[in-house]
């Protein structure tokens, strides 16, 4: 059987003094206070730019890129007459882990699509990112790739996105106006349907 | 009357410049850390929109001290729970009125010693203000009628007196040697040389052992880390941890105090106090022969600047030690205290007391 020696290092009465490693610890704090302090007073002159003094992202300001594959806030995708894609189907609904989506569905006008979201509403307090709804949802029409990260709200009712928000990830709460062109039930209508379809295909 | 009046301003500019430089090193010390582990720092307090690298923080600070609510807990003694920070701030502030921050002004036929108290034995003076600073700790603990609080004012004050002692014997040898108590004098008897001129005979010089036991020793006074064990804020409840507002404010405040004094003692006993090297009262001598004469009043100019340098160079050595090193476990506080510091500070002043008998000039 083979045996290993170790070996403990004794100190020597200088090392035990600690000054040598306490000098070693200065020289190293010392060294990035020095070069961190040229490099801030040389930025200032404008010099050594492509040289960071920090390693510090100043958040709001400047923002770290995200991955492609990221999971931020969902969105949900819309056809070229810009009535939302989603066809009502409660697949996402179904998977949601969190049950933080609540779909209202109706009977579409077009008799090929079967039905359209009357209500799409997402608790964003509740919703964990795990992108279950992207990933089981057969139309493409709700995609987590907006990049906001910062979802926050005074109330638990401002983390509720309705179907304006999600149709457009611009809007900021409150929402003023409504701009969307079919049928739907809208806060700002006090949950009155509202819109119309375009064309000649009228609701009955 | 006169002389009144210059003591008064005497003291309105050491306590003036005292006090802004206690409230800078909330910055310093921020900034500073910042620097050492590649960060910005506080940057974000800003007035019309000019932040000025963040030195409104400390004044935003100030300010929330004053405004925040003051709480002296249920079963708390109120007077001496109000007493203890008061007692803290006023001790750390008295000490200052010894230290010499410059050399003599001589203005038409007076004669102005920069020295708020001119006392014969100054040090003695400064080290009894230093140590009745405890009983501002201890009080704090025993006031606040809280377990945690009496605990921490109980470290710290043992960790005080333990350290007093090494500080106290440190400076032993340094008083053989320059056969003075007097601050005044003793900063004046630096102003020697040595080695035919080339080397001014400053106490780090002379006393090079009993100058890191000094810092070591006065480092722990400050109750600053790596010597933190008194306050451990997060982790170790302190004394303080039932003082909110300004009261709480003044205990910082009493930090920052103590280690501007810590490093102004430094300076004067170790590092020629407002000397400057090859600078004698009617100018300079340089080694290789050459003099520049200098007017007093600039001669006094040159050694205010030269003192406030010193000072601030060793508040950043302190600030830099600061972020440097861990915290000590207590009984590693107190084995270096009792085991090592105190034994080679008793050392030095032998082996001190063995040399001037043999190589003094009274032998």
């Amino acid at each position: 059987m083979a045996i290993k020696v170790v070996r403990r290092p004794t100190l020597t009465l200088w090392e035990k003094t600690y000054l040598p490693q306490i000098l070693r610890g200065l020289r190293i704090t010392s060294g990035h206070f020095f070069r961190n302090l040229f490099l801030h007073t040389a930025h200032v002159f404008g010099r050594f730019k492509d040289v960071p003094a920090s390693v510090t992202i100043q958040y709001p300001e400047q923002q770290r890129g995200l991955m492609s594959r990221f999971r931020s806030r969902h969105r949900l995708m819309s056809r070229e007459d810009d009535t939302p894609r989603c066809v009502g189907c409660m697949l996402c609904e179904t998977i949601c882990p969190a049950k933080c989506i609540t779909i209202v569905p109706d009977e579409h006008p077009n008799p090929t699509v079967e039905k359209y979201p009357v209500s799409f509403d997402i608790n964003l307090g509740m919703c964990v990112y795990c992108g279950y709804c992207v990933e089981v949802c057969p139309e493409d029409a709700i995609r987590m790739d907006t990049g906001i990260l910062d979802v926050a709200s005074y109330s638990r009712d401002g983390m509720k996105l309705d179907i304006h928000q999600l149709l457009d990830p611009g809007l900021r709460k409150p929402i003023a106006t409504c701009n969307l062109d079919f049928p739907h039930k809208c806060g700002v209508s006090g949950g009155e349907m509202k819109g119309s379809w375009n064309g000649s295909e009228g609701r009955s | 009357m006169e002389d009144l009046l210059i003591k008064l301003a005497l003291a309105g500019i050491v306590y003036f410049g005292v006090l802004n430089l206690a409230g800078l090193h909330t910055w310093v010390e921020r900034k500073q850390s910042a620097l050492i582990q590649d960060r910005i720092g506080a940057n974000r307090a800003s007035i019309f929109g000019f932040t000025f690298l963040g030195l409104f923080h400390s004044i935003a600070d100030a300010l929330k001290m004053f405004t925040k609510e003051d709480i002296v807990p249920t079963g708390a003694n109120r007077v001496l729970h109000t007493l203890a920070p008061m007692f803290s701030v006023f001790f750390a502030l008295a000490a200052f009125a010894a230290i010499p921050f410059g050399p003599a002004l001589e203005v038409g036929e007076r004669t102005i010693e920069l020295q708020v108290a001119k006392i014969d034995v100054a040090l003695l003076y400064v080290f009894a203000m230093l140590s009745v600073g405890v009983y501002g700790v201890i009080l704090a603990g025993f006031a606040s009628s809280n377990n945690y609080a009496i605990l921490g004012g109980l470290r710290a004050t043992a960790q005080m007196i333990s350290y007093e002692i090494a500080l106290g014997i440190s400076v032993v040898g340094l008083l053989m040697v320059y056969e003075t108590m007097d601050l005044g004098e003793l900063v004046r008897a630096q102003g020697q040389t040595i080695a035919g001129g080339w080397i001014p005979f400053w106490g780090i010089v002379a006393q090079p052992v009993a100058f890191i036991i000094f810092v070591t020793a006065a480092l722990a006074e400050t109750k600053r880390t790596p010597f933190d064990l008194p306050e451990g804020e997060s982790e170790i409840i302190g004394y303080f941890v039932e003082y909110s507002g300004m009261k709480f404010g003044m205990f910082f405040l009493t930090d920052f105090l103590e280690t501007i004094m810590v490093a102004a003692l430094a300076t004067t006993l170790f590092f020629g106090g407002w000397q400057v090297p090859y600078l004698q009262p009617e100018g300079f001598h340089f080694p290789w022969g050459a003099e520049l004469p200098v007017a007093n009043w600039l001669y006094v100019l040159l050694g205010v600047m030269s003192f406030t340098f010193k000072v601030l160079a060793f508040c950043w050595l302190f600030m830099q030690v600061r972020w440097t090193l861990p915290r000590f476990r207590y009984d590693q506080l107190m084995k270096l205290g009792w085991k090592g510091l105190f034994p080679i500070a008793v050392i030095n002043v032998v082996v001190t007391a063995v040399l001037l008998l043999l190589f003094g000039e009274g032998s």
